[in-house]
């Protein structure tokens, strides 16, 4: 409890910048919503037209429609050019304002659809324009459901504001993403909390306007608009002040280096290993953690993030695209010649261990079945359940140990990597794909079984570092002690130590304090 | 009830009492506030549907007229031709002598008072806003004193001012209805079914009311109504309606001599055969 309400105090630059999130996104949509409300009441096909857009919008899971702005403004670029950011802020805006769209337009239309007929035609007889009209009669007499509206748009948002982590875009979904793939639930209840509680307090607000509104109480509705503009102002206040206030940055320097980290504990630890040694390098750092697996690399080639940990495979099959499998070192070296020569992204080096996909089993099972590699396996397969990361089934590497071995599986199952080895410990799989440095193969004394056709590929952790750093011999020589120090069992007691329960259990920062006594750094 | 039957039964003599005298000087030294000339309008897809099928006709300044006609016979549409709430599909309809449709339509239905069943008090505003939106809109505020002095005329009280149009019954509404019309000082009062929602007595009384302003104030009325009696009783000149043209033009005496034609008569019909069934009932009754 004690560690919940440190997090919760902690999480301050979270909560301003979730604010100033979801305040420009409602009020992005706000401006939109209300003058195509207007006109929609004036035109029966923008009605349609509108009503059905934002209703569609409203069906695209709020996850896919943040990380379908990254190829949306990656293409705009060829229009706005290089500068336009393609992750962080921007996407988020739209895609939150977009969601923002449906629940404001419903109302003001409906709003507008029922207004007493012999108001308006009394608006019409007094000799009112049609501006007139709108400003006196519809606009003050709508208000309380358009306000209505813009109180069911905020709550959604607020919540909807916690997946804008993914794109990188800092928010209180940060200790929500954190946690849950560190199995750090007082991190997960604390964004939560902090969110729900945020999403209360607009509410309550917004509805005491919303009564104001609807009563006439001029004190009453300004009196709750007041309010939510000073919380704006002071978010932002927050936020900026120190660019307001603060120093003037010098030409030349090079500002925070930001560090990018994935969806797993690995990332979170390597991404803090990495600041800890910029840090006492003299640089700035700043942490943009939890991005979709996708994001990182175009990040990186960017420059939107200077500095990630990336795996060969992954960007063998992701973006060079091939399918074929050269062996280690050629992959390696093709992707490095490749990242410089595309991207103008800088391959630092190998870490030293690999993070490759494999199969793993429980030891008891693996006897049971008299299976030590996945040639072994293939008889038994058809009876067995297969458990996989989301994205497993569709990867070349599953194709590729299907084909290579002419695997069937009984049933394949979808899990969160937190949960796959939960179902491997409970039974409800028989096999996982599982990862090579992950602290549970050993935990769970797990058998990791053998690829003795070679369908896997390699997965070696790289250090990437952005254009935009790539020649600054400072960072090279900060991250250098990192190159090839790193092995297998080291970093899954890393991992372990973050993904565990109970007793011993780390956050990524002490994980990656131990990490780095053990290297000598 | 005896009280309403002989209120009833009295309505003979007084049509009568109301009826202008006939050596009047002729409408047509006057000259024409609102003149309709050929004035249609089609509605549907190959306009086939006739609301009102070119009327040409002259209401003379200063007159007071009674549009009577059933549901659907194209009386609200023809008065709305005039402040331009339907505009016409053919033909003119002039207003002192200029085409409505020329006309700034802002100013247009700031110079015409409008009063219909709906009222249409905004609800957003108090009783005295209500009355001062006119002239608020031509940039204008109406005095204090003259909202005070306009709730007088129709009589209600000056204090009403600042209360909401929901603290007020129906017929105080239309009271504030009737100010609200009459505060931009128009010249023309266009009135569509303006007693349509009140109850008889308060009916009978505003309508009493308005005929008794239309004389103080020398306007010039268009009243539609699909109460015969109640034309007969306050117009002094009677339109009657039907399929979109009109059928009789007749002063109330002419009408009730038995002019005017069958679909005239029929309607001046119900409100007499109603008083003469009270008058026998009454008659058994001492």
């Amino acid at each position: 409890m004690e560690n919940f309400i440190e997090i919760l105090l902690g999480l301050g630059d979270k909560l301003t910048a979730h604010i100033v999130l979801a305040a420009s996104a409602i009020g992005l949509g706000i401006a939109v919503a209300l003058p195509l409300a207007v006109w929609a009441s004036r035109s029966r096909t923008v009605n349609r037209v509108a009503l059905g857009f934002a209703s569609l919008v409203q069906t695209i899971p709020a996850l896919a429609l943040l990380a379908l702005f990254f190829p949306i403004l990656l293409s705009l670029r060829s229009v706005f050019g290089e500068g336009l950011p393609t992750l962080g802020f921007l996407p988020a805006l739209l895609a939150l304002a977009l969601y923002a769209l449906l629940p404001i337009l419903r109302n003001a239309v409906t709003a507008q659809a029922n207004l007493d007929p012999g108001v308006l035609e009394a608006a019409d007889g007094v000799g009112m324009t049609s501006w007139q009209k709108l400003r006196l009669v519809e606009a003050p007499l709508s208000a309380p459901f358009v306000m209505a509206g813009i109180r069911t748009a905020s709550v959604w948002t607020i919540g909807a504001a916690t997946l804008s982590t993914t794109i990188g875009q800092p928010s209180l979904g940060d200790p929500i993403f954190a946690g849950l793939q560190t199995q750090n639930w007082a991190l997960v209840l604390a964004g939560c909390f902090a969110s729900a509680a945020l999403a209360l307090v607009v509410d309550m607000l917004l509805g005491l306007i919303e009564r104001g509104l609807a009563a006439r109480k001029v004190r009453q509705w300004g009196g709750g608009m007041l309010a939510v503009a000073l919380g704006i102002l002071a978010a932002l206040a927050f936020q900026f002040g120190d660019d307001w206030f603060g120093e003037e940055r010098e030409d030349g320097d090079l500002g925070p280096i930001i560090i990018a980290s994935k969806q797993f504990s690995e990332q979170y630890i390597l991404a803090q290993l990495i600041g800890a040694q910029l840090e006492k390098a003299g640089y700035e750092v700043e942490y943009r953690d939890g991005l979709g697996s996708a994001v990182v690399h175009s990040a990186v080639a960017s420059s939107n993030i200077d500095v990630s940990v990336d795996y060969t495979g992954t960007i063998w099959t992701n973006n060079l695209k091939r399918t074929d499998n050269p062996g280690r070192e050629a992959m390696y070296e093709t992707i490095r010649a490749w990242e410089a020569e595309e991207n103008g992204v800088r391959v630092l080096g190998r870490l030293g261990f690999e993070n490759a996909y494999a199969f793993a089993m429980r030891a008891d099972r693996a006897a049971e079945l008299g299976v030590t590699s996945l040639g072994d396996l293939v008889p038994a397969a058809s009876d067995l359940t297969v458990g996989g990361d989301p994205e497993f089934f569709e990867r070349p590497e599953w194709i590729a140990v299907r084909d290579a071995y002419g695997m069937e599986f009984g049933e394949t199952r979808n899990f969160s990597p937190t949960f796959m080895y939960n179902a491997l410990r409970s039974g409800e799989a028989d096999v996982i794909s599982a990862y090579t440095s992950d602290g549970r193969i050993s935990a769970d004394k797990l058998v990791v079984l053998e690829d003795p056709k070679e369908a896997l590929p390699s997965y070696d952790a790289m250090l990437m570092l952005s254009p935009r750093v790539s020649n600054e011999a400072g960072i090279a020589e900060a991250l250098e002690p990192l190159i090839g120090a790193i092995n297998v069992e080291v970093m899954r007691e890393a991992n372990f130590a973050v993904d565990r329960e109970g007793d011993g259990k780390l956050s990524p920062k002490d994980a990656a304090a131990k990490l780095a006594e053990k290297l000598g750094l | 009830m005896p009280k309403l039957q002989s209120r009833l039964s009295g309505w003979l003599n007084r049509i009568c009492a109301a009826i202008p005298d006939p050596d009047m000087p002729p409408a047509d030294t006057f000259p024409a506030a609102v003149t309709f000339d050929a004035a249609s309008r089609l509605y549907g897809e190959n306009s086939e549907v006739v609301a009102v099928g070119g009327v040409t006709c002259e209401i003379a300044n200063g007159s007071f007229v009674a549009l009577v006609g059933a549901s659907g016979s194209g009386k609200s549409t023809l008065l709305k031709m005039v402040n331009t709430l339907v505009t016409p599909s053919g033909g003119r309809v002039l207003f002192d002598g200029e085409d409505v449709t020329s006309l700034n339509q802002s100013q247009l239905r700031r110079r015409v008072g409008y009063v219909f069943q709906g009222i249409g008090l905004f609800p957003h505003f108090s009783v005295g806003e209500n009355i001062a939106i006119g002239p608020r809109l031509a940039g204008e505020t109406l005095p204090q004193a003259r909202i005070e002095e306009l709730l007088t005329l129709v009589e209600l009280e000056p204090e009403m001012a600042a209360r909401m149009p929901d603290e007020l019954s129906g017929g105080q509404r239309q009271r504030v209805g009737v100010a609200r019309a009459l505060a931009g000082d128009p010249e023309l009062l266009l009135m569509d079914e303006p007693f349509g929602a009140l109850d008889p007595i308060t009916r009978d009384a505003l309508g009493a009311k308005v005929r008794e302003l239309h004389e103080r104030l020398g306007l010039t009325t268009i009243m539609v109504t699909h109460d015969m009696a109640e034309a007969l009783l306050l117009a002094d000149r009677v339109l009657v309606m039907d399929a979109g043209e009109i059928q009789a033009d007749c002063t109330p005496h002419a009408l009730l001599k038995g002019e005017g034609g069958d679909i005239a008569q029929g309607l001046v019909s119900v409100p007499r055969q109603q008083a003469e069934r009270l008058a026998a009932m009454e008659g058994k009754l001492t």
